[in-house]
């Protein structure tokens, strides 16, 4: 203060001098400097309040935000009502319509002005045929199935493995999704949020496709049957991979683990678990069609673990061969005593004759 | 309508389809993606791609035609391209327009005064047709269309995407795209210095031109020497730097017409014969400019044996020069490519990359496949880049071809170079983890990576028994293993019966083990070994086809534990790896 003063007495003394104006002239200019140069001196002590860091930075970045994608799961049926339907059969769309009617019809899940997340598997740029991803037939039905039942917006979303736009283009998934008015959301950088799952070991402050499920209060999941080397075969709960992003493989080291940590993630509203054809080998990615085997059932289920469990038969395997399955038990993500839920068989064939 | 209007309409059109055909060239069948559009037609324009790969090809790729098409009419008309159409003069005409705002018209006539720097693109031409005619095509380095389509595809629009996804959904990266980009806004920024500086001293394509409109039978000139009133309004706003008010350089009108429009006594027009106030053109053939010129043709003809020497191409290739499928063996690459980074910008897995050092000199700024970049290997089922290789550099190659089915079953499918897995790095192989991404995610069948399984004891596993009760065991001392016991990846099995079978661990810790059976033989007093079921992934050099799923999804994320190098590529013939 008195620093700043001090220059100016002596203009200031001055001031009645014989000319007057270049001394009124230099009191204006310094006075308009002290103007400016306080703003800034304020503005930048502002500047360095509001950004003032006493700590400094944490070891690792990234808030710990999400503890879960979600329950959504729908009310549960009244006693003795089948929870798990097996459909037999080849028409994708038609076996659809009877499994669902089978577990108290689309109106059980979804209900009027719900918004539905349909998460399918897209994991590679590969066509319908060769079955490494979930059939368009299957995603049409469920897309109609839903709109039918009264659902405000459909979103179908998946965080594959090959480039997205070519997964869910050659796949036939976009090409069904638009034909049936649901949208594709693909994964972008923006969408994925950090997520500790509450006693998790693998999922710790991890990526996930949180910003698909912005509003949605319903979520389907619709997989394919697949062969896979390393947890013995890619199902219902296997597809929830699709919702990790980051350098998710790493999780391979404990594929099990990852895999019950999936079925605690979320809690999906139905699961549908097409094995109409089965990748028998060379899966999850297949290539070729004598990888294929005409399997012809369809699963379905609000309990992924008990879809898993029936269906690993398909693949001519038995659930002791996926310990995800008891571990996913174990840690209440579902059951894998398939009886308790009052399963119900159907054929298509018979339905239809 | 007025000439210039005209010309300004058509650089407006030329301007937006560029942009166009930049945003389009994406894969897709969306109205903002490729779905068929002819986003190569101004690269097919370019008669200086057509002149250099007939140089060293000695033949003339179907769509370049369009070039000789531009050439021809140059040789009538004179530089209409450079007036009328090019992308990269329009924006050198346009950032020069805007740093010349309110000059003074005596300042801007200063600035289009000819100087004899105009020659140098002259001599650029001649080097790099040098190169070409013995088989190094090096055009792409300043010829204005491939160099404005590189830096607006690689350097330019990725920087809309990332959170915006104006064109993509996820962020682009392109690897040292910042030189191609800092090339990109000199050219921009030396428009301050002169008007239209790069199409004045530097683009070769506009010396060809200019060579071409020498001939040209139709001209802009003076109707009369007499008479003017040298008021020099024309030369200030003259694009070319052509002096339209005295001894018109005819070689360097680009035919921007701005003269024509200015001249208050309308003395200037177009005519079948030449200026009246005189003419000449650079370069001068009678002396210097011809010694200068083949001076520069020698040194580019002598370049390329010198890349020949350095042997980037041939057997002191790196390993990691992995081009795209469908790229011809890597001297016929060399003769074609022009760098114009239309397959790096439509591959959808984003791992074609610019070569910096990889292809050797020679070959900068060429497609290279970086497997570590990007969102996954190259897909099976994807053809994207040789659609749009405007040089067939990168052959345009059918599905069937590229798998190898159909009419191509003999051949197999085509490959772009061999994995190998580093057993030092992988996992399984190296620190006792299970894993196997990369036999997952292979996609070809059946899988060119296989599995050997092996039990192998873990570090701090041999615990003594202190009880057993069915299928599970009391321990003497608490199990301690850095992975998760119970995830079905451990075994146990009795010590020193390597015969036995390894019984599952399926809980366990602590200081009891759950098996998923009763123990054969296990009793209190005795010890177990816990073991680890690993999968060890073995490649099967006949099945791979190159394509790096395996690296681009290996966990460890640095140097990969499985990479792929270009050893049996198809391309190179009978440089194959196997017998
Ligand atoms: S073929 Fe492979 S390298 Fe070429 S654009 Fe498609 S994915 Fe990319
Ligand atoms: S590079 Fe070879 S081993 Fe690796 S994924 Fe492709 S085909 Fe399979």
């Amino acid at each position: 203060m008195t620093l700043s003063q001090k220059p100016g007495v002596p203009g200031d003394g001055s001031s009645p001098d014989s000319s007057g104006r270049p001394a009124d002239l230099d009191r204006r200019q310094f006075l308009r400097r002290l103007a400016g140069a306080s703003i800034l001196a304020v503005a930048a002590g502002g500047l360095g309040a509001a950004l003032y860091d006493p700590k400094g930075p944490a070891g690792v970045a990234g808030g710990k935000v999400l503890a879960g994608l979600g329950d959504f799961r729908a009310a549960p049926p009244p006693a003795g009502q089948p929870r798990l339907a097996t459909v037999h059969g080849a028409d994708r769309r038609a076996m659809f319509a009877l499994g669902v009617k089978a577990l108290g019809g689309m109106e059980a899940f979804v209900s009027r002005g719900d918004v539905v997340l349909l998460k399918v598997n897209a994991a590679f740029a590969s066509p319908a045929i060769l079955g490494a991803t979930t059939h368009p037939d299957l995603l049409a039905a469920a897309v109609e199935a839903c709109r039918a039942a009264g659902a405000a917006r459909v979103v179908v979303t998946d965080n594959p493995i090959n480039s997205p736009e070519s997964c869910f283009e050659v796949s036939g998934l976009a090409g069904a999704a638009r034909s049936c008015g649901a949208t594709i959301l693909l994964p972008r950088p923006a969408l994925f949020s950090p997520l500790t799952l509450p006693g998790g070991r693998l999922l710790t402050d991890w990526p996930v496709l949180a910003g698909a499920f912005a509003g949605v209060t319903k979520v389907i999941a619709l997989s394919p049957v697949k062969d896979h080397q390393r947890a013995g075969a890619s199902m219902s709960l296997k597809n929830f991979y699709g919702l990790l992003g980051g350098r998710r493989n790493i999780f391979h080291q404990d594929i099990n683990g990852v895999i019950a940590e999936l079925g605690q993630l979320l809690r999906p509203t139905l699961v549908v678990l097409d094995g109409v054809s089965a990748m028998m080998a060379n899966g999850p990615t297949g290539g070729s069609l004598a990888d294929l085997k005409a399997t012809n059932t369809m699963i379905f289920s609000a309990d992924p673990v008990a879809a898993d469990t029936l269906g690993v038969a398909l693949l001519g395997r038995t659930p002791v061969d996926l310990p995800y399955l008891a571990l996913a038990q174990a840690a209440g993500v579902g059951t894998m005593d398939v009886a308790s839920l009052a399963p119900v068989t159907l054929s298509l064939d018979k339905a239809a004759g | 309508m007025r000439i210039v209007v005209a010309r300004r309409v058509s650089q407006g059109f030329f301007l937006l389809l560029f942009v166009w055909f930049c945003l389009v060239a994406t894969v897709g069948g969306g109205f903002l993606q490729l779905r068929g559009w002819p986003i190569n037609w101004l690269l097919s324009l370019d008669p200086l791609t057509a002149l250099g790969t007939m140089l060293a090809t000695h033949t003339l790729y179907a769509p370049l035609l369009w070039g000789l098409g531009v050439l021809a009419l140059t040789f009538f008309i004179g530089r209409f391209f450079c007036g009328f159409a090019c992308p990269l003069g329009t924006l050198n005409q346009m950032t020069g327009w805007l740093a010349r705002l309110g000059r003074a018209a005596k300042d801007r006539a200063e600035d289009n005064h000819p100087g004899r720097a105009q020659a140098v693109k002259y001599a650029l031409l001649a080097f790099f047709l040098g190169c070409a005619a013995l088989g190094g095509l090096q055009t792409g380095l300043l010829d204005p269309l491939p160099l404005v389509f590189r830096s607006v595809n690689l350097a330019l629009l990725p920087l809309a995407d990332p959170g915006v996804g104006v064109v993509h959904d996820a962020p682009r990266h392109y690897e040292g795209v910042w030189w191609i980009g800092l090339m990109f806004l000199a050219i921009l920024a030396l428009n301050a210095v002169r008007p239209r500086f790069f199409c004045r001293f530097i683009c070769p394509l506009g010396a060809l031109f200019g060579l071409a409109a020498r001939v040209a039978p139709w001209r802009i000139g003076k109707a009369t020497d007499k008479t003017c009133g040298d008021c020099r309004l024309c030369e200030s706003h003259c694009e070319g730097g052509c002096r339209p008010s005295g001894t018109l350089v005819v070689s360097e009108c680009l035919l921007c017409c701005n003269c024509l429009d200015r001249c208050p006594s309308g003395r200037i027009g177009f005519a079948g014969r030449a200026s009246a106030a005189g003419e000449t053109a650079l370069p001068d053939f009678s002396r210097r400019g011809a010694v200068t010129l083949l001076a520069a043709g020698a040194a580019g003809a002598m370049s390329a044996p010198l890349w020949r020497v350095e042997d980037a191409a041939g057997l002191g290739r790196s390993p990691s020069l992995i081009r795209p499928p469908g790229s011809l063996d890597e001297e016929r690459f060399l003769a074609r490519c022009i760098r114009c980074g239309q397959c790096l910008r439509v591959c959808p897995s984003n791992i074609i990359q610019p070569s910096v050092t990889t292809a050797g000199l020679i070959g900068l700024w060429t497609p290279i496949l970086n497997y570590r970049l990007g969102r996954s290997g190259c897909q099976p089922n994807c053809i994207a880049c040789g659609q749009v290789c405007p040089t067939a550099a990168i052959r345009p190659l059918t599905l069937q071809e590229k798998l190898g089915q159909g009419d191509h079953a003999a051949a197999g499918p085509l490959r772009l170079g061999t994995a190998f897995v580093d057993r030092t790095r992988c996992l399984p192989w190296a620190m006792g983890r299970p894993c196997i991404v990369c036999q997952e995610v292979c996609p070809v069948s059946p899988k060119a990576i296989f599995v050997r399984e092996v039990f192998e004891p873990v570090r701090g596993g041999r615990l003594p028994l202190a009880g057993v009760r069915g299928s599970t065991l009391a321990l003497a001392r608490p199990l301690a293993v850095s992975g998760n016991a119970a995830s079905g990846d451990y075994y146990v099995r009795l010590l020193g019966a390597p015969e036995a079978n390894p019984v599952r661990l399926v809980g366990g810790g602590g200081a009891e083990l759950a098996l998923a059976a009763a123990l054969p033989g296990a009793a209190s007093g005795r010890e177990v070994e816990v073991l680890i079921h690993l999968m060890q992934p073995h490649v099967d050099p006949a099945r791979c086809v190159g394509c790096g799923m395996c690296e681009h999804e290996c966990p460890v994320s640095g140097l990969r534990a499985i990479r792929v190098t270009s050893e049996n590529e198809s391309r190179s013939g009978p440089g194959r790896m196997l017998a």
